[in-house]
């Protein structure tokens, strides 16, 4: 039997501001054990919470940029357990009234890992819908020792904000393009750093399989400690395959929550969920219900950038770049920021884009700091837009430009690579070229167009290389129509 | 007549007439404390020491300069205990000065001590207090009320000018009429509850204990206005409460609800409160009838909704960061289990048992749910009341002070303790309770005066009027 999977992820965001949700405390990453923490963020006896109003923002931000409803009026609740690492035993989150319902992250070609964005079985324009954005703390972080633990409160209280997508994506590549898509979206809004690795992102997995064509969902399992977007695309394919085995030899799949080990490739049980946690939700009295629609929507509404899917088409209307190069420019702001500085005022902006592409992707696949100032790239297509080097040349020159850091004029002034742009000595070569090659010149007569490189490859000859190549095809072909 | 027995306002005229130093004050209360408190043991701390040198350094120009004030044992003041007069907070210092205490510190006030209370404010009787038990200053064989009984008591002994309570569902306004002093109870959100421990957030409100109507407006004035800190303080700067403090009740429209005057009441504190309506007719104001039709389910709600917000509020105390700490637990849970076990009594107990159930699933709507439906048309109840009055006057509490250990046993009947006092909260307006009468046992009687929605200088003013045409508040216990 062919089965499918069913996955919906859920994903915590940590929000970038400067201090925590519901107090003054410094919200950052890292810090000496136990700096970044007050009276409020440790839970001591009589402490009030504040809401961060920027963190809010943020949370509207988001949902903008993916299309959410934005609720006029929410509030806040508290979600009952014990837990160490929660300074109350109560976290503040948000749950039949979450800031955001509603909208969805649109995949694209270059959200899918490489090793298929050739697969034509893909379907790259996918939307996956999400249920709810919510507004919520993050708890401190443990350590467990031999005999001890220890807890560090510097997260404690870090704005945190929960994504949860609808059941949508079916493969465990949809996943990773869902992953990649909304980071590159929340990183372009500029709302989280949304680094997996220092845990600004997190994400946990619900993932069930079903026969082909069924409509009931399976009994899902829950996957955690996913540190790396490649992790949950590797995650998946092990659980899918652990559970269609499971299936296969006529066993049921139990509601547990496993937990990805990397190195060994596999998931491992972590425990059986017997039944719903009572989590005792009731609206925070401490917190007056959040109004949205008095300065924050609007704040927020001024704050959405230009999105992924819109830069990728005005680049190709404003730069004239192609639609794969626009995709790969827009994947990371920074890159399409560079780009456009580098481009705008180029005449040739496609050969920006080119040289950005090709020679520099070919250097380092840093496309968010890269070590050059944007002007080079301006001046390097300058130079091979006006015939002063060639394109074997500009090779050349770019090699050198990444090594030393120079600027091209620079290099081909050093090196002496000034094209032979000189009319009269390129007439002359192509005169001797055309006497000279009988058969190339026949050929191209009776439509074999392909025959004047011969013709071309003669004057460069003549020239040592420094003949410019499109000023000869212009005197090559008016010599042999005329 | 010695120092201890003096008001805020008297004792603001002898010290800016020089006749009086701060430390002298401070050194009457601490030899007045120490006379009496061994009988009615209101105080669980002390710091003299400090209390002198702040004497010292007393700045006679601010409203409350070299005046000292007593604290409730769940208000934190930097380094002093606050245990809310729990075994689970034995040994714990405050690591901060509650909003309330910042503004007793800016308007000079010298702190005096911490009071005792029922453990987390849950009470009404000071019973249930971690460190024994509160006496009645006008017999000692009598509970002083509650949860604020400590307060009460040092104010109703004379071994404090005035003290500071907390009232979620009576708290203040019930042990000041059993101890025969003014209790406020300001609006919600008047004052900043941060640094209050909170019991109840939703119906939890800081305010004065004092001898006389204009130190109660004196002292809510100081502690009145918004509080960044306090996301549910209202945004507002508090008018001056004294300004319209001595202009009478004539023409006033005073409200008598007829569900206040229930079976079961106290005869001679029925009397008092009749007395007393009686005595405005005669001072000029009209008495109008009103209906609070849901003040019956008023005690239901409370102790559904109070009992969620607390139940939720105390999980904090858990073991793992501060306060008392199981020995030698053998895993995480063992550590909670066995420290709240240990640290909590057992009306604590009982609430956060009945608090976690109303919020179970499948009980939050009949409950939680429920109960702040019922909760509105309290509320509503008021706002319509206020249509045809200025104020409305009932009983404080249904009896005077009670025998020690008469309802310990049985909660239902202590809950009832604060039927009178209870719809104030839920429906967050304000209250204030004054002497108006003794039993024949010689154990005070306390009128309540309800003001609507910031109406502060309104039951003020009301309270005043009374209080100046009576002689009530002058009396003194015998110790």
């Amino acid at each position: 039997m062919e089965y499918e999977a069913v996955i919906g992820l859920e994903v915590h965001v940590q929000l970038k501001t400067n201090s925590k949700m519901f107090c003054s405390c410094k919200n950052e990453y890292g810090g000496t054990q136990n700096s970044h923490v007050c009276p409020v963020c440790l839970g001591m006896p009589g402490v009030l919470p504040v809401p961060n109003q920027e963190a809010v923002t943020k949370t509207i931000q988001t949902g903008l940029m993916l299309g959410c409803h934005i609720a006029p009026r929410c509030k806040f609740d508290r979600k009952n357990y014990f837990y160490p690492d929660q300074p109350k035993n109560y976290q503040i989150s948000q749950f039949d009234q979450p800031l955001c319902e509603g909208g969805g992250v649109p995949l694209n070609l270059f959200a899918f890992p490489k090793d298929v964005q050739n697969d034509p079985h893909v379907n790259f324009n996918k939307v996956i819908r999400l249920t709810r954005i919510h507004l919520e703390e993050d708890v401190a972080k443990s350590f467990h020792y031999d005999t001890s633990s220890g807890i560090d409160f510097n997260r404690a209280g870090t704005p945190l904000m929960e994504i949860v997508s609808e059941a949508d994506i079916a493969t465990p590549e949809e996943a990773f393009a869902y992953l990649t898509a909304l980071r590159q979206i929340l990183v372009y809004g500029g709302v989280s750093d949304a680094d997996m690795e220092k845990g600004q992102m997190r994400c946990d997995v619900n993932i069930s399989i079903r026969p082909k064509g069924q409509i009931e969902f399976g009994t899902k399992c829950e996957l955690k400690n996913l540190n790396t977007i490649s992790g949950v695309r590797r995650s998946l394919h092990s659980e899918i395959a652990r559970q269609i085995e499971v299936v296969s030899a006529g066993g049921e799949i139990r509601q547990e929550t496993r937990r990805w080990d990397d190195a060994k490739g596999q998931t491992f049980l972590m425990r059986i969920k017997e039944k719903a946690h009572d989590y005792r939700y009731f609206p925070d009295p401490d917190l007056l219900p959040l109004r949205t629609d008095q300065g924050l929507f609007a704040e927020a509404q001024r704050r959405v950038p230009e999105l992924p899917q819109a830069k990728i088409k005005r680049l190709q209307s404003d730069y004239g770049v192609t639609e794969y190069q626009a995709g790969v420019l827009a994947s990371e702001i920074a890159f399409a920021n560079y780009f456009e500085s580098a481009a705008q005022p180029a005449k040739n902006k496609v050969l920006i884009a080119n040289f950005l592409l090709n020679d520099y992707l070919a250097t380092s696949p840093d496309v968010t700091a890269i070590p050059i100032p944007p002007h080079y790239f301006t001046e390097i297509s300058e130079l091979v837009d006006s015939a002063k080097i060639n394109s074997k040349q500009a090779k050349e020159v770019f090699a050198e430009m990444i090594a030393s850091n120079k600027a091209p004029a620079v290099i081909v002034k050093e090196k002496g690579l000034e094209q032979v742009t000189d009319l009269g000595a390129l007439e002359k070569w192509c005169d001797e070229a055309i006497v000279a090659n009988d058969k190339s010149v026949a050929d191209y007569k009776s439509g074999k167009l392909g025959a004047i490189n011969a013709l071309k490859g003669y004057v460069m000859k003549m020239s040592k290389g420094k003949a410019n190549p499109s000023v000869i095809d212009e005197i090559l072909i008016k010599k042999l129509t005329s | 007549m010695s120092l201890y027995t003096e008001t805020i306002t008297s004792l603001r005229s002898k010290l800016s007439a020089k006749e009086v130093s701060p430390r002298e004050i401070v050194e009457s209360l601490l030899k007045r404390i120490e006379s009496v408190d061994p009988k009615i043991k209101g105080y669980l701390w002390m710091n003299a020491e400090e209390a002198l040198q702040q004497a010292d350094a007393a700045d006679l120009s601010k409203p409350l300069g070299g005046i000292p004030i007593a604290i409730k044992d769940n208000l934190n003041v930097v380094g002093n205990p606050c245990t809310c007069a729990s075994k689970i907070l034995e040994n714990y210092q405050a690591l901060y000065d509650a909003t309330v205490i910042s503004k007793l510190r800016e308007a000079g006030a010298i702190l005096l001590g911490r009071t005792n209370m029922d453990e987390f404010a849950m009470g009404s009787s000071t019973e249930n207090s971690s460190w024994g038990k509160t006496r009645n200053p006008w017999d000692i064989d009598r509970i002083p009320g509650g949860s604020s009984g400590g307060s009460a008591a040092v104010v109703g002994a004379h071994e404090a000018i005035a003290s500071l309570g907390s009232d979620t569902g009576g708290s203040i306004r019930q042990p000041a009429a059993l101890c025969g002093c003014v209790g406020m109870k300001p609006t919600y959100g008047r004052v900043s509850r941060y640094g209050l421990v909170a019991f109840a957030s939703s119906l939890d409100q800081v305010g004065p204990f004092t001898k006389t109507i204009e130190d109660s407006a004196l002292l809510t004035q100081v502690i009145s206005g918004y509080d960044p800190r306090d996301n549910t303080s209202a945004p507002q700067a508090a008018p001056d409460f004294l300004s319209d403090l001595k202009k009478g009740v004539k023409g006033m429209r005073l409200g008598v609800p007829k569900e206040y005057f229930v079976a079961g009441m106290d005869s001679q504190v029925e009397k008092g409160i009749r007395d007393a309506i009686q005595q405005f007719q005669s001072l000029g104001a009209e008495i109008v009838e009103v209906s609070l039709p849901h003040t019956e389910q008023a005690t239901a709600v409370y102790y559904i909704l109070a009992t969620a917000e607390a139940s939720a509020n105390l999980a904090r105390f858990d073991g793992v960061r501060y306060g008392h700490r199981a020995s030698n637990p053998t895993d995480v849970l063992d550590l909670y289990g066995r420290s709240r076990a240990e640290g909590f009594g057992s009306e604590v107990k009982r609430r956060i048992i009945l608090g976690t159930y109303v919020l179970s699933s499948g009980y939050y709507d009949a409950y939680y749910n429920r109960a702040q439906k019922v909760r509105q048309l309290i509320t509503r109840d008021f706002t319509e009341a206020f249509q045809k009055c200025d104020a409305i006057l009932t009983p404080t509490s249904p009896t005077a002070a009670f025998k020690i250990g008469e309802k310990s046993q049985d909660p239902l009947q202590m809950y009832l303790a604060d039927i009178f006092t209870i719809a104030v909260n839920l429906a967050e307006v304000c209250g204030l309770s004054l002497p108006c009468g003794f039993t024949s046992e010689k154990l005070p009687i306390g009128l309540q005066i309800i003001g609507p929605k910031w109406g502060e200088s309104t039951i003020l003013r009301v309270g005043q009027a009374y209080e100046q045409s009576t002689t009530w508040h002058q009396q003194r216990p015998n110790l």
